[in-house]
C-alpha cells in the first residue's frame, strides 16, 4: 500500500539547515496496523505529513496504492487526500460551530455529494462509533473521547485506503485511550491500513508492527507478539 | 457555493462577532448611501437648471440685422440692412432646415384703452407661429392665426397683466380695445409657460398681426428680428450659417462679414451646461466611489482577520480534501454576502432619503430656482448593485488568496 524509498526532507532557514529525514525506506502492506514511535525531533511528524500528502519531500520516492506521489498540484493533492487518506489528530480538530453529524459529513462535502445523502452516510458512521444519539451535539458538548470518536467517523466516511493518526490518544485518559484504540482495531479488522504516531508504548503495542525513528532514520522495526504485554517505561 | 453549509458558516462567523460585522457593514452601507445620495442631489441640481431652459429653447435661434463692417458690392461699411417680411417668406421657402419662423416688430409702448381704463403697454407685431416657438402659452382664447395675417385683421392678443388692468373680472374675449386710435378686437390672453424674472414683460405686451401693423401704422414691411426653430434632428448650429448666408446674399452683405446679420442661439450655452453637469457627475461618482472604496478596504481588512482566525479551520478543510478553489470561493462568498447585504441596505436608505426629500418638497410646494426633482435613476441603481458585487470580490480577493495559501501542516500543528 505504501512504499517509501530513500525519502529525504530538510528544512532551510536563513541560518540553519536542518535535515529531518535522512533516507527513509519503508513498506507498509494493505491492511497493516503500524505504529510509529520516536522521541520529539526524530522526524515522525514530518514523516506522517509526507504520508498524508500535506507536505512534500526533497528526494526519494513515495508510492501510495501504486501511485507516485510527487510534485502534485494543490488541487491534485487535495483530491488524493480526500480519496485515499483519513486523518485523526491529537486535538480532534472538529469545527466548533458544526454538530457531530455535520463534522462527520464534511469530507463528503468536498466530494460534492448532496446534503441529504451526506447526512445519511454520516449517521451510519456515527452509529458505528457508538454516537448515534449525539449526532446533533456540538463538539463542546461532548467529552474528549466522544470528540475523538467523531473525528474517527469523519476519517472513515470517505472509505479511505489509509488512516493516519497523529497522537490520537495524546489528549485522552488511559481508559478512553483504550476505547479509541479498540475502535481502531475494529477499523483495521475491516481491512483499512492504519498508521498511528504515538510515544506511548502501551498504545504502540496494541498495533501489529512498531517502527521506531531516531534522528531521521528508522532504528527499529518489530512485529508485536500477540498477547504479549509490555509495560510503559 | 450556494448550499446550506456555506451559509451556515457565514452566519455562524457573523453571529460570533456581531459588533465587528456591524461596523464593517456600516462602512459599505455608508459608501453606497453616499453614492446614491450625492448622485441624487446632483440630479436634482441638474433637473433644476435644465428646467430653466424651456424644452423648445434648445433648438431655437434669434436673428437680427446690424451695421455691416465690410464694404461690399459698392456699398460702404456701416450700412444698416433692413429685414422685411419678404425675407421671412423667402427663408420659409428656401431654407428647408427651418421648422417655424416667427418675426417680431416692436413699436415701443403705446396707450391701450378700454372704456374708461387706460395704460401704456408694449405693442408687438407678429405672425401666427410665435406661440409655437417661444415659451408662451394661451391662458384663454386663441393666438393670432393665418387668416388674421392674410386679411390684416384688427385683432389683438393681450398679456395677462394687460387683461387684469383693463378688464379686471370682466370677460375680455370679443371686446374692443383702442390702440393709437384704432379699435382692435381681443381674441386671446397669453403669458409665459413658467414665470421667470426675465419674461415678465410678456405679460405686459399686446400682440397684433404683423401685416395689420404694417398697413395700419405704416411700418412698410419691416421686421426687427425673428425667431426660428430648427426642424427635427437638425442642430441649430447647422441651420444658423445657412440662414445668415441666405440673408447676407439678399441684403448684399459680404459673405465673410462677421457683422451685418446678427444671430444668437442657446445651443452653445446649453452644451456648456451639459458639459458642466457631465463634469459634476464625474466628480460626484469620484467622491461616492471613494467613500465606497473606504468601506471596501474595511471589509477586506476584516476578512483578513477572519482568515487569520480561521487558519486552523482552513488547514483542516484542506487536509479533508478542500481544494484551494473551494477555499477561495468560501471566503469570496462571505465577502460578497457582507458587502451585498450592507450595500443593498445603503441603496435602499439612499433611495428613501432622496425620494423622501422630493416628496417633502412636492408636498410643501417648495420651489427652488436651482433644485428640482432629485432622483435616483435605474441605471445608477443597477450600476451600484453591480458595483457592490465587484466590491465584494475585490474586498475578498486578497484574504481569499491568503486563505488558499494556508499550509495545513503549519495550521494543524498542535500548540
Amino acid at each position: 500500500m505504501i512504499q517509501l524509498s530513500q525519502i529525504r526532507k530538510s528544512y532551510h532557514t536563513e541560518y540553519t539547515h536542518l535535515e529531518v529525514l535522512k533516507g527513509i525506506d519503508l513498506n507498509i502492506e494493505a491492511g497493516e496496523f503500524v505504529s510509529i514511535m520516536g522521541s520529539s525531533g526524530s522526524g515522525k511528524s514530518t514523516l506522517l505529513n509526507i504520508l498524508g500528502i500535506l507536505d512534500d519531500y526533497d528526494s526519494g520516492e513515495y508510492r501510495l496504492d501504486n501511485k507516485l506521489i510527487q510534485d502534485l498540484s494543490q488541487k491534485q493533492a487535495a483530491h488524493y487526500r480526500n480519496q485515499f487518506i483519513g486523518f485523526v489528530f491529537q486535538s480532534f480538530n472538529l469545527l466548533p460551530f458544526k454538530t457531530a453529524i455535520e463534522n462527520v459529513a464534511l469530507p463528503l462535502y468536498y466530494q460534492k455529494i448532496e446534503r441529504k445523502k451526506r447526512q445519511e452516510i454520516a449517521m451510519e458512521y456515527l452509529t458505528r462509533v457508538g454516537l448515534r444519539d449525539w449526532a446533533d451535539h456540538l463538539p463542546n458538548q461532548m467529552s474528549g473521547g466522544q470528540q475523538q470518536r467523531v473525528a474517527i467517523a469523519r476519517a472513515l466516511i470517505t472509505q479511505p485506503k489509509v488512516i493516519l493518526a497523529d497522537e490520537p490518544t495524546g489528549a485522552l485518559d488511559t481508559q478512553t485511550s483504550y476505547d479509541v484504540m479498540k475502535i481502531f482495531k475494529e477499523v483495521n479488522d475491516q481491512g483499512i491500513t492504519l498508521i498511528v504516531v504515538t510515544h506511548e508504548n502501551d498504545i504502540a503495542n496494541m498495533s501489529k508492527r512498531v517502527i521506531r525513528l531516531t534522528d531521521g532514520l528508522i532504528s527499529g522495526n518489530e512485529t508485536v507478539q500477540v498477547g504479549k504485554t509490555q509495560s510503559a517505561q | 457555493m450556494f448550499d446550506r453549509d456555506t451559509w451556515q458558516e457565514i452566519i455562524a462567523t457573523m453571529r460570533k462577532h456581531k459588533m465587528r460585522t456591524a461596523l464593517t457593514a456600516l462602512g459599505v452601507f455608508w459608501g453606497i448611501f453616499m453614492l446614491i445620495f450625492v448622485l441624487g442631489m446632483g440630479k436634482g441640481l441638474e433637473n433644476g437648471v435644465y428646467r430653466n431652459f424651456d424644452n423648445r429653447a434648445k433648438n431655437v435661434m434669434y436673428v437680427w440685422a446690424e451695421r455691416t463692417s465690410q464694404p461690399y458690392k459698392g456699398f460702404q461699411a456701416g450700412r444698416y440692412p433692413r429685414l422685411t417680411l419678404d425675407d421671412i417668406l423667402a427663408i420659409k421657402n428656401h431654407v428647408p432646415e427651418v421648422e417655424f419662423i416667427a418675426p417680431r416688430l416692436g413699436m415701443g409702448t403705446a396707450p391701450m384703452v378700454y372704456k374708461d381704463k387706460s395704460d401704456a403697454y408694449e405693442l408687438r407685431g407678429e405672425l401666427s407661429d410665435m406661440i409655437k416657438i417661444e415659451a408662451l402659452k394661451m391662458y384663454k382664447g386663441r393666438y393670432i392665426n393665418q387668416f388674421d395675417v392674410d386679411d390684416s385683421r384688427k385683432v389683438a392678443v393681450i398679456g395677462d397683466r394687460v387683461r387684469e388692468v383693463l378688464f379686471g373680472d370682466e370677460e375680455c374675449i370679443g371686446k374692443y380695445i383702442r390702440i393709437r386710435g384704432v379699435e382692435f378686437r381681443v381674441v386671446g390672453v397669453f403669458g409665459p409657460i413658467s414665470l421667470k424674472p426675465w419674461n415678465e414683460e410678456d405679460l405686459e405686451s399686446v400682440v397684433i398681426p404683423l401685416t395689420t401693423m404694417h398697413r395700419t401704422f405704416g411700418r412698410a414691411g419691416r421686421v426687427d428680428y425673428f425667431v426660428v426653430s430648427a426642424a427635427k434632428d437638425i442642430l441649430v448650429s447647422e441651420m444658423e450659417p445657412k440662414i445668415k448666408g441666405f440673408l447676407k446674399a439678399r441684403h448684399s452683405v459680404a459673405p465673410d462679414d462677421p457683422k451685418g446679420i446678427g444671430g444668437f442661439n442657446l445651443e452653445e450655452e446649453f452644451r456648456s451646461i451639459q458639459l458642466l453637469f457631465g463634469g459634476i457627475r464625474i466628480f460626484l461618482w469620484f467622491v461616492g466611489i471613494g467613500t465606497l472604496l473606504a468601506g471596501i478596504v474595511g471589509v477586506s481588512n476584516i476578512m483578513l482577520i477572519v482568515v487569520k482566525e480561521r487558519t486552523k479551520e482552513i488547514g483542516l478543510r484542506k487536509a479533508l480534501g478542500a481544494t484551494p478553489g473551494s477555499i477561495i470561493s468560501m471566503i469570496l462568498t462571505e465577502s460578497i454576502f457582507l458587502t451585498s447585504i450592507s450595500g443593498y441596505l445603503g441603496l435602499i436608505a439612499g433611495t428613501i432619503v432622496i425620494g423622501g426629500l422630493n416628496f417633502i418638497m412636492v408636498a410643501n410646494q417648495v420651489e427652488s430656482e436651482n433644485f428640482y426633482n432629485p432622483q435616483v435613476n435605474l441605471i445608477v441603481g443597477v450600476g451600484s448593485i453591480v458595483l457592490l458585487i465587484i466590491a465584494g470580490v475585490v474586498a475578498g480577493l486578497i484574504p481569499a488568496m491568503q486563505a488558499a495559501k494556508v499550509n495545513p501542516v503549519v495550521a494543524l500543528k498542535d500548540e
